[in-house]
């Protein structure tokens, strides 16, 4: 079946971890804005959700670390954080590994991609399930890019990735939805937390939802890491969207910096 | 130089509570296995996390030993600032890799005001 969905969210872990301490009627908005798009999602009734996060350091390492990798699972358990300080109870997600296994297969085509028979879900990936999948009834395929230990894939090799997504949801028989997680300009977990370059973001995000190839592959990560922080390393995983919206237009449906939170908060979603 | 072990350790207490609960019980037993030298040896004992931040660490790997040992956000994220302001630039790993040298001459470098002061 052609993609069913397509859209990409912010995932820090502040977003719900430190609820308490940002501004009401702003959270509330973004949460808001979160749920639209999980009503969005349930109405593209999907078989499996392909979520494409950048995990951090929860199940990939410097001793062995895949620039792109599938789970592959009948079940994920999350979050790898401590609950409370998290703010998202442990779970047993649901995956398939008969879909995992056959999307994985048609990725391969056209991206040389790990598969993960064991995945721990970190706040990159349970964040956004909190609140899109929040009964953990729709079956999950994880997807990572790395984003964290470099080198990092290149983007123009990130964007294949998306088409690679792509090529394998419209093959296989089962409706599939994407979503992207990540950071547009953000320094997480460093002295800079809290920091949000939004003209950066604004500009990024227009180039997202014009689905400008060129645009968006003009970056190279000196350049973001000085304007957009290491969390701006994470535009790989909204440019694999991208590529697998194959073309579709882009509305962004929230954006508000949130400094206690850590990201410029995002909600954005593609016509395909 | 042995970030990379550091860093090792911390990944792998950071996703498995039963090593949370051997390194609660016996620090430095805990620290055995890794090839680690004396200073990163002792930061992962004290815990020390602005030197931690210093010698390189990852803060995706850091802020869960941070709150392993239930320090909270605010006070973790000032500890590395003064990290960097006791020993210096980032030593190694990505941020040095960057040139990142602490949260003032950053936002000064981009031209932002900084905007982490307070929250």
């Amino acid at each position: 079946m052609p993609l069913v969905f397509a859209g990409v969210c912010s995932h820090a872990p502040g977003i719900t971890g430190r609820a308490d301490q940002a501004d009401p009627q702003l959270r509330d908005e973004f949460y808001s804005a979160f749920d639209q798009m999980r009503v969005a999602l349930e109405a593209s009734r999907p078989d499996a959700v392909v979520v494409i996060a950048a995990e951090h350091f929860a199940n990939f390492f410097m001793n062995n670390m895949p620039a792109y990798a599938i789970g592959m699972a009948e079940s994920y358990d999350g979050p790898i954080e401590d609950s409370a300080w998290l703010g998202i109870d442990k779970v047993r997600v649901p995956g398939s590994r008969d879909i995992s296994e056959r999307f994985i297969k048609e990725v391969m085509h056209g991206t040389d991609v790990a598969y993960a028979e064991e995945w721990k879900f970190d706040h990159g990936i349970m964040v956004p399930l909190h609140f899109l999948t929040p009964r953990y009834d729709l079956p999950i395929i994880p997807a990572n890019i790395n984003c964290q230990g470099p080198p990092l894939t290149p983007l123009e090799r990130a964007w294949t990735f998306g088409e690679s997504i792509r090529a394998a949801a419209d093959v296989l028989p089962e409706r599939i939805a994407v979503v992207g997680t990540g950071g547009i300009s953000h320094w997480p977990a460093t002295p800079d937390s809290g920091k949000i370059n939004v003209e950066w973001d604004n500009d990024f995000m227009g180039r997202w939802c014009r689905n400008d190839k060129a645009a968006l592959l003009d970056y190279d990560d000196l350049s973001v890491y000085a304007e957009a922080g290491q969390g701006g390393f994470e535009i790989r995983t909204f440019l694999a969207v991208s590529a697998a919206a194959d073309g579709a237009q882009g509305t962004v449906h929230f954006y508000a910096p949130i400094p206690i939170f850590s990201v410029g908060c995002t909600v954005a979603t593609y016509a395909v | 130089m042995s970030l990379y072990y550091v860093q090792k350790f911390l990944y792998e207490l950071n996703r498995d509570e039963t090593r949370q609960d051997e390194y609660s019980a016996d620090r430095r037993a805990t620290l055995e296995p890794y090839e680690l030298t004396d200073e990163e040896r002792e930061a992962l004992i004290k815990p020390d996390i602005g030197l931690l931040f210093h010698l390189g660490v990852n803060g995706q790997i850091l802020m869960h030993f941070a709150a392993l040992h239930q320090i909270e956000w605010q006070d973790y994220l000032q500890r590395m600032r003064d990290g960097i302001t006791e020993h210096g630039p980032v030593r190694e790993g990505v941020y040095a890799m960057t040139g990142y040298v602490g949260v003032d001459a950053h936002s000064h470098s981009l031209g932002l005001q900084s905007n982490v002061e307070g929250i």
